[in-house]
């Protein structure tokens, strides 16, 4: 037994070794072998743990050593089954806590490059894990992204060290922050990352550097169009990319992506649908199989992003546009708020398709976005009405039906979307008014939120400021110490406020979404 | 001749202060604010009153309906002129009742008491000469006026037992009620106010620089925060165009979604409003209820193309129901939103209601 447990040890102990020296991660055979001694030995540990209480009578516990060994012999032989994977655990005490110690740190650190990979490797081991042993359910903890800890120097200290190593420069926080937001970013958009980078710039791809430019001035805005945008821009980047000798494709690109989405975090906190986005590039690079040519895999690659733009995002506005369509009838009276890409194409569909009805765009300062929708809907000849968000309960009255679009669905059912909405929300509630949410799945996001504090975006304070017959109030506020401007990008409408939400899947309830990732990670 | 160029004289004031009615309320917020009203009608009132042209209380009380009507024709949102109108209706007829002997209670509500024992009382027409009614009229009308330059202050004087030290406070627009309030009570208390812009007027704006002046720590956000700002904000104060009889508001746009969005956090709703303020009307008439001024504020000529196929709004006003109300704040005190219509009573005549 023993010497059976001394070689399966051995190899082990070799392979990862090996892997060590190659300085690269371990493939996912090696992985999985580590979990699941991890998990033998926890499941030894435990029962030795008990046998060791049974016994602490007969024997003290400062022969704590032998101990063990002793009840995990007689283990084995009273447990058949598989018989390799106790039989490490049945070695003597100190070469077994080495191999352990060892083995337990290995699967430490690629826990934590797992985890820095965005939760990408934590998802397929969730699967596997979730495979092997039913009853263990998923760890809970996840590191804290850094836009949410901004008062934390020792982040900030980190997040400069990486990116001085990936030659990125960083982006400073502008003006007197309010000290209810103190944990988050906020930048001045007249001063805009690629000010500070070099032309031509080595280390990132001009297509990154337009993209970047594009997000942080908000010339692209809105969360498909920066998910598109952003596939294009990786599209792009592929192909002009070069396997470097002694590479191999599926890891050179994946750290050249690195430093390309910090470049782009920076320029403006990325969405959830970017983070899905990125997640599915990584894990499609990642599983390339190596005997690939360069060429068949990078034209895989661009095949693939193609596919995902057209399932994800085509595709399902199709299928959302044909649902809602059955939920406009004649004579409605819509109220849609700010610009929603889908939400407008879902009118247009349904205006094609001869419904009559009316809309009303409501709009907030200081993005007033709901102008866009504005024109793209009266150039269809759909018959508007236009109002500010302060005007909405005067407005409501009217309305039969109020479609909010999203810019991502937590997993506690809570919609997180463009401030104002929870806003309109409230007020359709107490008018009640119906409220449809539309929203693609690949916008559904894991995380939980109850309030919009903890996670938001802080947007350029000086959009507020506004001249009005020649006088400008604001003009000198960050001479006044007292005076704070507050511009947050999102908030979070609560599940009791929304009836509806059409997704590519079906029509479901809020309390749904969960479910939905769910059926989306078995799938994968 | 003094008489007759008093006479001109008075007319002039009169026409003067229509003209500024009717440019004042153009929606940019009034050129003057509403106390300031209500001293001008009060002492335009007292001027006509101070004339030789009447003979009896009846008389009078003509004259000052006629009078009102016009003001109140001039720009009838601005409920403050009926208000004052209302207010010296109804000291001329105490004047007249505590000449004659007072005859008639404190409490001249219709009961069916005095409906049944004293009919003619009720068909009262003025008609009696008392040589001291000008006098005690012009007397009660000077308290008026001395009330309503208080008002500001004594509301002030009741900021301190409503703020606590380190609250964080919401407020929307501007007030002047609002902001005594605030500074009062930041001279003894630390706390953080947030204020809403209030677009398009973005009267906001003013109102944080002015409070940021007086060392108060304030925020600016934009309309469409207020729902995610209010579930760390531990009360809400506003000020108020109009105090409706059944105890509701007529106020800036955007105070319904505020108080909206209070009653779902449960925050309480304080609304300081000085009494001159108390309206007797109700908020049944659609029509007349909203104010509406130029969409430009809204969306301006530069969006050319499609300006001619929109439907733009721009009211000035909302309604914001009693139920979401937690307290009135006004000079004589705290009320409870159920009790406005007593202190309407006392304030104004029934007959008066509809001048």
């Amino acid at each position: 037994m023993a010497d059976s447990g001394v070689t399966d040890g051995a190899v082990g102990k070799d392979g990862i070794q090996q892997a060590k020296i190659e300085g690269k991660e371990l493939t996912k055979e090696e992985k999985q072998r580590l979990r699941k001694e991890k998990k033998q030995q926890k499941k030894n540990k435990e029962k030795n743990d008990e046998n060791a209480s049974k016994e602490s009578e007969e024997k003290p516990v400062s022969a704590a050593a032998p101990t063990p060994t002793q009840p995990s012999q007689k283990a084995p032989s009273a447990v058949p089954a598989p018989a390799s994977l106790p039989v490490p655990a049945s070695e003597p005490q100190p070469a077994k806590s080495k191999a352990d110690m060892k083995a337990e740190r290995r699967a430490r650190q690629e826990s934590e490059r797992a985890s820095k990979k965005k939760g990408d490797a934590g998802q397929p081991a969730a699967t596997g894990k979730a495979k092997a042993a039913p009853s263990e359910l998923q760890p809970v903890v996840k590191r804290l992204p850094e836009h949410v800890q901004v008062d934390n120097p020792e982040v900030l200290k980190k997040l400069a060290k990486k990116l001085e190593k990936q030659q990125i420069p960083l982006r400073l926080d502008y003006g007197h922050k309010v000290s209810l937001f103190s944990h988050l970013h906020q930048y001045s958009r007249r001063a805009p990352l690629t000010q500070q980078i070099g032309i031509p710039s080595t280390v990132i791809h001009p297509a990154i550097v337009r993209l970047g430019l594009q997000y942080s001035q908000g010339i692209v805005a809105g969360s498909n169009a920066r998910s598109v945008a952003l596939l294009h821009a990786f599209k792009q980047v592929i192909r002009d990319y070069t396997t470097p000798p002694n590479e191999e494709l599926s890891r050179d690109l994946v750290n050249k992506l690195k430093p390309y989405i910090s470049f782009l975090n920076q320029c403006r906190p990325l969405s959830a649908s970017m983070g899905n986005a990125i997640k599915y590039i990584k894990k499609e690079i990642s599983n390339i199989p190596s005997q690939y040519r360069e060429e068949e895999a990078k034209s895989k690659l661009l095949i693939c992003i193609e596919r995902y733009i057209d399932e994800n995002i085509i595709l399902a506005a199709k299928a959302i546009a044909k649902s809602s369509i059955e939920k406009i009838s004649d004579g409605d009276v819509i109220l849609v708020y700010g610009c929603s890409s889908l939400v407008n194409h879902i009118l247009c569909e349904a205006f094609e398709k001869k419904r009559k009805f009316r809309v009303i765009v409501v709009d907030s300062r200081p993005r007033l976005e709901g102008r866009e929708a504005l024109r793209r809907l009266v150039q269809r000849g759909i018959s508007c009405t236009y109002v500010l968000i302060s005007a909405v309960s005067y407005i409501l009255p009217e309305v039969s039906k109020v479609f909010l679009g999203a810019h991502a669905l937590l997993a506690n059912g809570y919609v997180m979307s463009r401030v104002g909405t929870s806003q309109i929300a409230l007020v359709a509630k107490a008018f009640n008014v119906p409220v449809l949410v539309c929203c693609e799945t690949y916008k559904f996001c894991e995380r939980v939120q109850t309030d919009s504090f903890v996670s938001n975006e802080l947007d350029d304070p000086d959009d507020l400021i506004v001249t009005r017959k020649g006088r400008t109030q604001l003009e000198h506020w960050q001479e006044v110490p007292s005076l704070g401007l507050l511009n947050l990008v999102y908030d979070v409408t609560p599940p009791d406020f929304v009836d509806l939400v059409i997704t590519d899947l079906g029509m479901i309830p809020c309390t749904s979404v969960p479910v939905v990732l769910r059926v989306k990670n078995m799938d994968q | 001749m003094p008489g007759p160029d008093k006479e001109i004289d008075l007319t002039e004031r009169i026409e003067a202060f229509l003209s500024d009615l009717k440019r004042g309320g153009c929606g940019t917020g009034p050129l003057r604010g509403s106390a300031e009203t209500a001293r001008e009608t009060t002492s335009l009132l007292r001027r006509i009153t101070a004339q030789p042209r009447w003979s009896s209380a009846g008389d009078l009380m003509e004259i000052i309906r006629k009078e009102g009507r016009r003001m109140i024709a001039a720009q009838p949102s601005e409920t403050t002129v009926g208000n004052m109108i209302r207010r010296v209706l109804k000291i001329i007829r105490e004047e007249y009742a505590r000449s004659r002997g007072s005859s008639e209670e404190t409490d001249q509500q219709e009961s069916l008491h005095k409906l049944l024992t004293s009919g003619e009382l009720s068909e009262e027409n003025f008609g009696q000469h008392f040589s001291a009614l000008k006098a005690n009229v012009i007397e009660a009308i000077n308290e008026l006026l001395t009330e309503l330059e208080g008002t500001t202050d004594n509301i002030s004087m009741q900021a301190l037992e409503h703020i606590h030290s380190n609250e964080v406070i919401m407020t929307i627009g501007r007030s002047r009620t609002v902001e005594a309030f605030l500074k009062d009570a930041a001279r003894k208390r630390k706390f953080h106010v947030i204020v809403a812009e209030c677009a398009p007027f973005c009267q906001g704006h003013e109102m944080a620089t002015s409070l940021s002046k007086a060392e108060i720590e304030t925020t600016v956000i934009a309309d469409a925060a207020i729902f995610a700002v209010m579930s760390r904000v531990n009360k809400v104060i506003i000020g108020t165009q109009t105090v409706l009889a059944n105890g509701g508001l007529r106020a800036v746009n955007g105070t319904h979604t505020l108080a909206l969005a209070a009653k779902h956090h449960s925050t309480p709703l304080i609304v300081c409003a000085p009494m001159f303020k108390l309206s007797p009307q109700f908020p049944n008439e659609e029509d007349a209820f909203h104010k509406f001024v130029s969409p430009h504020e809204v969306l301006p000529f530069t969006e050319g193309e499609i300006l001619s196929k929109v439907n733009v709004h721009c009211p000035v006003f909302d309604y914001v129901p009693p139920e979401l109300i937690t307290l009135f704040i006004s000079n004589i005190g705290g009320h409870a939103p159920s009790y406005i219509y007593r202190l309407m009573s006392e304030l104004y005549h029934p007959e008066d209601h509809e001048l």
